[in-house]
């Protein structure tokens, strides 16, 4: 049932953080940002677990924001740039693709879930697509739980 | 220490009605920095960027943050805002919480919490930002038009008219481009050469108008205001400057081959202008055909032609030359109807295009204006058009509709009534869409004064029964199906990209869609922008167009193109990657990554050692701050003004302070 009443009277303050996973995704503002506009533009509605981060090329985002996102806690990633070879900088996402071929190997080896790492290639012109995404990559994401791979390893530590 | 402003929008109920603004502004006065925040109906409006200016002064503001939409809608308005307010325009970020929140999500809590989290990372970003200052390069003042077809002819004689040279780059022959096919136009029923040949001979006369015609792009470095072009101006193995268009030659010439300009229905010669009105009135030699090339026999071109034009010996040329702005006018293809069954594979001779049988309709065409059947050249006298193929077909063609089919075989049946008043016209039809200025009132003229029967539906199979093509298919209307034995068949085929548009773009750094059409920078707001600033779009390389949006089109690309050419000098993005030296090490491994070649090494002297030593050295004009080059470093001597390590940084954990503080 839709609940009408008015955030106030909720009271945000006094609820404890959002269970649900939290997301970030690295967007190239040519295509995949744009594309998530053009899903704003056209009303397709999607989970609201993705906070985005834009970046100029996809290529521009280093594996180590990955890397960071997952061990400040964020519970996946997405990085998400133009198809290959529609690249805006006419090359950037093979860069992208390439480094992130090596970084999942990473990941995998160090022992964090796959399901936490997600890329895809959205255009401009795919706000469909971008829905799509978005809600394919929060139902994996979900099913891999919280991330508390490296808080976890604090503990253990400390 | 930066202190923020952060100004939350309504945008009238936009993003109001799903995300509590008022709630995001009071939230945001938590965040780090934050000295004042508030919420107004609309930020962009004239009040609301008032608001900003009064507020920095107000209460000592030294960044901004505006919660609103897309930065691609309105980063420029408040970049400008900020600056007017005594701010660095790159003091400033916005917060995007219409496209990717208000109007994605319904639950007003959720929307409302994910808001919050963008205006956080947003002011996590702003605090960091530095002041950046905007440099400026010269400008060329050139244009490069990328075909001849009419609009590419219009926009060069609107470019010449605003007093700035320009250049048409056309790879056949001759321009003139589709236009010059056509016999009349709709739907005035002008005849498309009369009003098309002295445009061409214009831009032929004009001082300022270079023409380049059988020639081709090969490669486009550099940025607005400094592109660096490579033409490849193919062997003619005609001198243009010595021939006058005698045609003492393509008379003589043995060799008889098919016209690709008359749809293969007439013939050329291996020496040819592909149709008498060219321009230039210079021939070409068909290399793959001729004699003398090929056998070294014949060579009587040479031998006849009184001004000694040809040479054999003629090789293909690469000039370079520099253009300050760059229109693309490459036109469209059509749509090869040869994998549709129901049409018979594209196996009968006596079912044609709406291109072949405008070719007919012409009378300086192959059959002199008479309306024939391919396969025997007797008189065509019921004549079935269909529209749609290959269009509005998501499986087998295009999604799209090519806008002008519904129009031309309007035409195209009342000039098959008019050539001769005997013969039956018969348009099947999913829909007519005749959105224009008289278009619908030709299509209503052609049924009721000429009486073509219109029939909705689709056509099922096209057969052949004792020698006659029979047409089957359905009316809708009246629930029947229909069986039509027709003479001629013609198709209305879709208007696509051209095969190689893809090549192109990416020599352009322009996009282009699912379809392979090239993207306008805004769909309804930059119609004849790229994203690629200096590169305009024009035509139906674009999407289909009829010649009046063309033209359209072509006047509004070459108005921008001149818009930017009246500057002295041009404001570059400072947003680009920068080396620190000291970190350097010279590994070079950002100039292999790069696609501008913005990155040179330098020497250096160091300042520890006192030694020679190499460094990355990023050229500013060059470099289009893609940020491949910052991944690459190794030692992580590069960042990008705009997206610096440290911001994106500070925006993953601002992301995630809440997080930390839970476990």
């Amino acid at each position: 049932m839709k609940d009408n009443r008015s955030i106030k009277e909720r009271d945000l303050g006094s609820k404890p953080a959002r269970e649900k996973v939290k997301i970030a995704a690295f967007l190239c503002k040519w295509c995949s940002y744009a594309g998530a506009d053009l899903a704003g533009g056209s009303r397709k509605k999607y989970p609201p677990n993705v906070i985005v981060i834009r970046t100029p090329c996809s290529a521009r985002t280093n594996p180590l924001f990955v890397w960071k996102s997952l061990e400040k806690g964020l519970d996946g990633v997405l990085v998400s740039g133009c198809h290959p070879g529609e690249c805006h900088y006419s090359e950037g996402n093979y860069h992208t693709r390439r480094n992130f071929a090596v970084f999942r190997k990473l990941l995998e080896y160090i022992g964090i879930e796959p399901e936490r790492f997600h890329m895809s290639w959205v255009s401009a012109a795919e706000g469909d697509k971008w829905a799509e995404v978005v809600k394919d990559v929060v139902k994996v994401v979900e099913s891999a739980g919280p991330n508390t791979y490296f808080s976890k390893k604090k503990e253990d530590n400390g | 220490m930066a202190r923020i402003g952060v100004f939350v929008c309504h945008c009238g109920t936009n993003i109001s009605a799903t995300v509590d603004v008022k709630k995001v502004a009071e939230i945001a006065k938590g965040f780090p920095g934050v000295k004042f925040t508030t919420d107004y109906r609309y930020m962009c409006s004239e009040p609301g960027q008032d608001l900003i200016q009064k507020m920095v002064k107000e209460h000592n503001l030294t960044r901004i943050v505006v919660a609103a939409c897309s930065p691609s809608l309105h980063e420029k308005t408040f970049r400008t805002c900020t600056q007017n307010a005594g701010l660095n325009p790159y003091f400033f970020e916005m917060a995007n919480i219409r496209e990717q929140c208000s109007w994605v999500h319904d639950d007003r809590e959720e929307a409302t919490l994910k808001a919050i989290d963008i205006v956080k990372l947003a002011a996590a970003k702003v605090g960091k930002n530095n002041p950046l200052q905007t440099t400026f390069i010269p400008v060329e003042k050139r244009v490069l038009i990328i075909g001849g077809g009419i609009s590419g002819i219009q926009a060069a004689i609107d470019v010449a008219f605003n007093g700035f040279e320009t250049v048409i780059v056309e790879r056949e022959p001759s321009i003139g481009g589709r236009m010059a096919m056509f016999d009349k136009t709709f739907p005035t029923l002008d005849c498309a050469a009369c009003i098309l040949t002295p445009k061409m001979v214009e831009v032929n006369q004009s001082d300022l108008i270079k023409l380049y015609t059988y020639s081709e792009v090969e490669e486009v470095s550099g940025y607005v205001g400094n592109f660096k072009v490579k033409i490849r101006r193919k062997a003619r193995l005609v001198d243009e400057n010595k021939c006058n268009g005698c045609g003492t030659c393509w008379q003589r010439c043995p060799v008889r081959l098919p016209s690709e300009f008359d749809m293969n229905l007439g013939k050329r010669k291996a020496i040819y202008v592909p149709f008498p009105q060219a321009v230039p009135n210079v021939p070409v030699i068909d290399q793959e055909h001729c004699l003398y090339i090929n056998k070294k026999k014949c060579g009587i071109c040479k031998k006849v032609c009184p001004f000694e034009a040809i040479d054999y010996e003629q090789k293909d040329e690469v000039i370079e030359e520099k253009f300050g702005a760059i229109i693309v006018a490459t036109g469209f293809t059509m749509f090869d109807h040869s994998i549709y069954g129901e049409y018979g594979y594209g196996k009968y001779k006596n079912v044609t295009t709406g291109l072949h049988f405008e070719r007919m309709l012409n009378s300086s065409g192959p059959t002199g204006g008479k309306i024939v059947r391919p396969s025997d050249g007797k008189e065509a006298k019921k004549v079935v058009f269909i529209q749609c193929v290959g269009s509005r077909d998501e499986a087998r063609g295009m999604p799209y509709c090519s806008r002008l089919c519904c129009m031309y075989t309007a035409k195209q049946a009342l000039l098959l009534k008019e050539h001769n008043p005997e013969a039956e016209a018969y348009v099947f039809y999913i829909d007519i869409r005749a959105a224009g200025k008289n278009y619908e009132e030709f299509v209503e003229r052609v049924q009721d004064e000429y009486g073509a029967t219109y029939l909705r539906g689709r056509v099922s199979k096209i057969f052949q029964r004792n020698g006659r093509l029979m047409v089957r298919g359905c009316d809708t209307l009246s629930g029947t199906q229909i069986e039509i034995d027709a003479d001629l068949v013609v198709l209305a085929t879709a208007l696509i990209a051209r095969p190689d548009a893809i090549k192109l773009a990416q020599m352009l750094h322009i996009p282009y869609d699912q379809n392979r059409l090239f993207t306008e920078a805004h769909p309804k707001l930059a119609p004849v922008e790229t994203v690629t600033t200096g590169v305009f779009l024009t035509g139906a390389c674009q999407s289909p167009k009829d010649i009046p949006d063309t033209v359209a089109t072509a006047s509004a690309a070459s108005v921008k193109a001149c818009g930017l050419l009246s500057h002295e000098k041009l404001p570059i993005d400072p947003q680009i990657a920068r080396v620190d030296v000291e970190i350097c090490s010279g590994c070079l491994a950002c100039q292999e990554v790069c696609p501008f070649g913005a990155i040179e090494k330098e020497e250096i002297v160091d300042r520890v050692t006192q030694q020679k030593r190499w460094v990355a050295k990023i050229a500013p004009s060059l470099c289009n701050g893609c940020g491949a080059c910052n991944t690459a470093c190794r030692p992580g001597a590069i960042d990008l003004d705009g997206f610096t390590e440290e911001q994106i940084f500070g925006q993953i954990e601002s992301l995630t302070a809440d997080k930390g503080d839970e476990r």
